[in-house]
């Protein structure tokens, strides 16, 4: 190939290059290794963490153990997929394509949506683009949100929203319940606010019961009711539409992808109100059409003229690569278990996660749940204990949880976040009530 | 070779489905069920959900509906796949059995950090190689791809113009008009203005034209070197200066990295900031359009602006330190998308110093030969004679670009990107990589041209194209127009 060229070496092709520019040695990085060598290096890395079953895990707040199909991890594994790039030519690309559209669709079905986006990076991501989509809408510039929501989600929105001048009101939560304050909403919300952010189960876990009237409030106003969740609750919670939102978010782990030390991650995006809304939605959006000769129905991705590649500074988001593989995962897990299994899904999770609460409430100084109703997340209060301590010495008995929660919420500086989800049987959540407890005393 | 896509009459899985079946049982003990009593009666009542609408399938019908969708997709897997800027390379296989290990993919992120430490030293080992490869030394491994980095990156310039007291000034990013569509969307989501650079005719950036604009509100500039045309911007430096003088920063977008590793880094030429996509140039799968990373470096002087948490080592433990007044905060969350980022480090590892610079060498060679086999009957070439392009090459068909495309389809390959840089009509983008091997990149050359002198010859063919996949020419008209638009079952 260098002769075909009329070069004499490989170093010829970058004498296009300043010599000035070009770094007079070389990398400082490893000499490169045998792929037997490589898995060795990096088993013994991983030999240094605590990576407990899933049964053993009563962390949540954000991404959650469950159990993970071989089913999906065959289907995603598949190389057809897995190694595939943004189906640009939609003639040799109908398998990834078909794939997303039913991804989107079962997202509208379990959401109550209009039209659901191909996948954003995360939950948290999805919120911010979710705000400033309303802004886009509305053309106000105040967001108000519950102080109840997941710290990071608001963290992430702030990140999205106030380089660009919008303002991010945070309300508080009633702090007897745990539960957003319709109150408290009322105070700010008003024709200036371009949307409201709360979820649903909250970070504590909690169904927030005055949803509908806070969704209300905002269309009062002329604002967008912008809704959170996690989306394992939706076999037992109705749909969001039913309750009046406008824009549904979430974090899609819980159906279908491993823990990973949280990431790749999925964010869920889907939206309701015609057309003029459809067109702000960020992100690929796969839709379904027919062949130029009318033979064939076929998928292909709509709507670009919102996206980056062809708008620019105009487009909606930035976006580009998304979590498309992980959309294929999700979509393999609710087929896997179709509408009998995601209600019996509800319902383990609440199951174990009632009774997880119900037995650490029974140790001696130990508040549990301390704020009800809930899903799958619950506060733990701590008469005496620190949970900080709680937290770092439950591994030494093979468990992981009891997040503390004073850093995000001073308040609750005596409580930490527990889960637990259908993987939990009553023996593993008998061993965390058991390691509390020699904790405790 | 005789290419034949698979041509399933898939239906939808909402059509597969069947009334009470179900694919999966759940871990369930009884035991629970007598201690709680019957857990539903605690939802409150006006927001139990009454009926619920999935598809209701067994395990055989899913994973032959996913088999057949997976023939009827094409894959780096399959065949060549040279769309450029995307750099659609080789994924070693040994990342994806790595990935499946228990001990990485049972980890809680809110787990205590000294259940992490395995996890916290590979992300660390990796963002120094990175950063060494970069010539920049603090790094984040946050942003879940690159337009995200982009964003941080941008942000980051905001933030250090704020605490210059300049932030109301200076308001206007320099983007280039070949850039990728990120660059602009990213600096206007930041909340800046976006002034765009004309290119010269040989594909460069205008120097003269950055001179003319930089001044006084002047907050940064983003550069893509090599750039999308595939050339190495040799005033590079030039322009830095420029923008330095001005009182800005300067961004380097790594989606072109894979031309460059150990011949320039961005740092030590004065970039400030920057991102890569470890999807593209570390060798991670794509997943039909993600999962990647991009994660983001910079100075030291500009380190306390990457996002919250920053990875710390003390050379006793690793620790998330988050603890940064400086930061621009949190872009997503937890530390990344870890998955990734360990595929990443395992290609770092694998290649080493010397693989990776040479990966880069080769990839530069299988581009330039591939620009050499173009017939010039069928393709014009805006590069100056004796241009060296670096990883990709930008050409026009004489033809239509899309026709080309579509006809390429037929041959079992995937087609370059078209109409891409917007600043070249009937563009064609071709990105080969170093994974192609000569008689892979022969055959291409061969189809690429046939294929433009077939559309040429006869444009009412071409635009029937194509033939062989597993649907003919879609009708992306109608999929997008307000009238016909489908996007629920």
């Amino acid at each position: 190939m260098l002769k075909e060229l009329g070069l004499k070496s490989l170093d010829d092709l970058f004498q296009d290059i300043p010599e000035d520019l070009k770094p007079h040695r070389l990398l400082d990085i490893p000499e490169g290794k045998s792929e037997a060598e490589v898995e060795r290096l990096i088993e013994e890395a991983l030999q240094e963490n605590f990576a407990p079953e899933p049964h053993r895990c009563f962390l949540g707040g954000g991404v959650w153990p469950h159990y993970v199909p071989a089913l999906v991890d065959e289907v995603v594994s598949r190389q057809e997929f897995y190694t595939s790039y943004t189906p640009y030519q939609a003639e040799v690309s109908q398998g990834m394509l078909q794939a997303l559209y039913e991804y989107q669709n079962l997202i509208c079905d379990l959401t109550g949506m209009e039209i659901a986006n191909s996948s954003m990076y995360d939950w948290t991501s999805a919120v911010g683009e979710a705000c400033r989509m309303a802004v886009r809408i509305t053309r106000r510039r105040k967001i108000v949100a519950s102080r109840n929501c997941g710290p990071q989600r608001l963290e992430v929105l702030r990140t999205y929203c106030e380089p660009i001048g919008i303002e991010v009101i945070i309300v508080d939560y009633d702090l007897q319940k745990g539960c957003i304050d319709h109150t408290s909403f009322k105070e700010k919300v008003d024709e200036e606010v371009a949307a409201i952010y709360f979820e649903n189960p909250s970070y504590f876990g909690i169904f927030e019961e005055q949803a509908e009237d806070v969704c209300r409030l905002a269309h009062q106003h002329g604002a967008i009711a912008i809704v959170g969740l996690d989306p394992t609750s939706l076999g037992v919670v109705k749909p969001p539409a039913d309750y009046g939102a406008d824009i549904v978010v979430g974090e899609g782990q819980s159906l279908g992808l491993h823990l990973n030390y949280g990431g790749p991650l999925i964010g869920i995006f889907a939206a309701r109100g015609g057309q003029k809304v459809h067109r702000q939605m960020p992100g690929r959006i796969i839709g379904e059409t027919i062949t130029k000769d009318g033979a064939r129905r076929c998928y292909t991705m709509v709507m670009q003229t919102r996206e980056q590649h062809i708008r620019r500074e105009e487009a909606t988001s930035n976006i580009c690569t998304n979590e498309a593989l992980c959309a294929v995962a999700v979509a393999t897990y609710l087929a896997s278990l179709g509408s009998s299994g995601f209600r019996e899904l509800g319902r383990r999770i609440m199951e174990s996660s009632h009774y997880a609460a119900k037995k650490l409430g029974e140790l001696e100084g130990v508040v549990s749940p301390y704020y009800a109703p809930f899903f799958k997340d619950f506060v733990v209060k701590f008469l005496e204990a620190d949970p900080k301590k709680i937290y770092r010495n439950l591994p030494r008995y093979g468990v992981v949880g009891a997040l503390p929660l004073g850093k995000n919420f001073p308040e609750l500086s005596d409580a930490a976040l527990f889960s637990a989800t259908e993987v939990h049987l009553k023996s593993d959540i008998d061993l965390l009530c058991d390691a509390v407890k020699k904790e405790l005393s | 070779m005789v290419f034949r896509q698979a041509r399933w009459d898939e239906p939808l899985l909402i059509e597969l489905s069947g009334e009470g079946r179900c694919g999966l049982a759940l871990p369930s003990d009884p035991r629970l069920n007598k201690e709680v009593g019957d857990i539903l009666e605690t939802v409150p009542k006006h927001l139990r959900r009454a009926n619920i609408k999935l598809p209701e399938v067994s395990q055989p019908q899913i994973i032959r509906h996913y088999t057949r969708l997976s023939q009827m997709n094409y894959s780096v897997d399959l065949g060549t796949y040279p769309l450029g800027s995307c750099t659609m390379k080789y994924n070693p296989k040994v990342i994806k059995r790595i990935l499946s290990d228990p001990r990485f993919k049972t980890i809680h992120p809110e787990e205590p950090e000294e259940c992490t430490q395995g996890v916290l030293k590979i992300l660390f080992e990796l963002g120094r190689m990175l950063a060494e490869i970069v010539g920049l030394p603090k790094f984040s491994l946050q942003p879940a791809a690159g337009a995200q980095g982009e964003f941080t990156g941008v942000l980051m310039i905001r933030a250090w113009l704020r605490d210059q007291g300049q932030l109301n000034i200076k308001n206007e990013i320099l983007i280039p008009d070949t850039a990728h569509g990120t660059n602009p969307a990213s600096a206007s989501m930041a909340g800046f203005r976006v002034v765009e650079i004309p290119s010269t005719k040989e594909g460069f950036i205008d120097v003269e034209a950055v001179k003319a604009v930089a001044g006084r509100s002047t907050a940064g500039m983003m550069m893509t070197v090599p750039n999308t045309l595939g050339l190495f911007e040799k005033n590079v430096r030039e322009v830095i200066g420029v923008i330095h003088d001005a009182g800005g920063l300067v961004y380097y977008d790594g989606a072109n990295m894979n031309a460059l590793i150990g011949r320039v880094r961005p740092g030590d030429i004065g970039f400030d900031i920057a991102h890569l996509n470890l999807h593209k140039t570390f060798g991670t799968p794509h997943g039909g359009g993600g999962p990647g990373a991009g994660p983001v470096f910079a100075t030291e002087e500009l380190g306390g602006y990457l996002p919250t948490p920053i990875l710390e080592f003390d050379g006793n433990r690793y620790r998330w330190n988050y603890d940064r007044p400086k930061s621009v905060g949190r872009v997503r969350s937890y530390f990344g998308n870890i998955g990734v980022l360990l595929g990443a480090y395992i290609y770092g590892l694998l290649l080493g110093r010397e693989g990776l610079r040479e990966a880069s060498a080769l990839a530069t060679l299988a581009a330039n030969y591939l620009l050499s086999k173009l017939d010039r009957r069928y393709f014009d070439i805006h590069y100056p004679p004796n241009t060296r392009c670096k990883h990709e090459f930008v050409a026009s068909t004489k033809a239509l670009a899309l026709d080309v495309a579509k006809l390429l389809l037929d041959y079992g390959v995937h087609p370059p990107t078209i109409y891409f840089p917007i600043t070249i009509r009937e563009a064609i983008m071709v990105e080969p990589t170093e994974s192609e091997s000569l008689e892979e990149l022969d055959r291409y050359a061969e189809v690429l041209n046939r294929a433009a002198r077939m559309a040429a010859e006869d444009p009412r063919a071409a635009s029937e194209a194509p033939h062989n996949t597993s649907t003919t020419r879609v009708d992306e008209v109608r999929a997008s127009h307000p009238r016909t638009i489908k996007v629920r079952w």
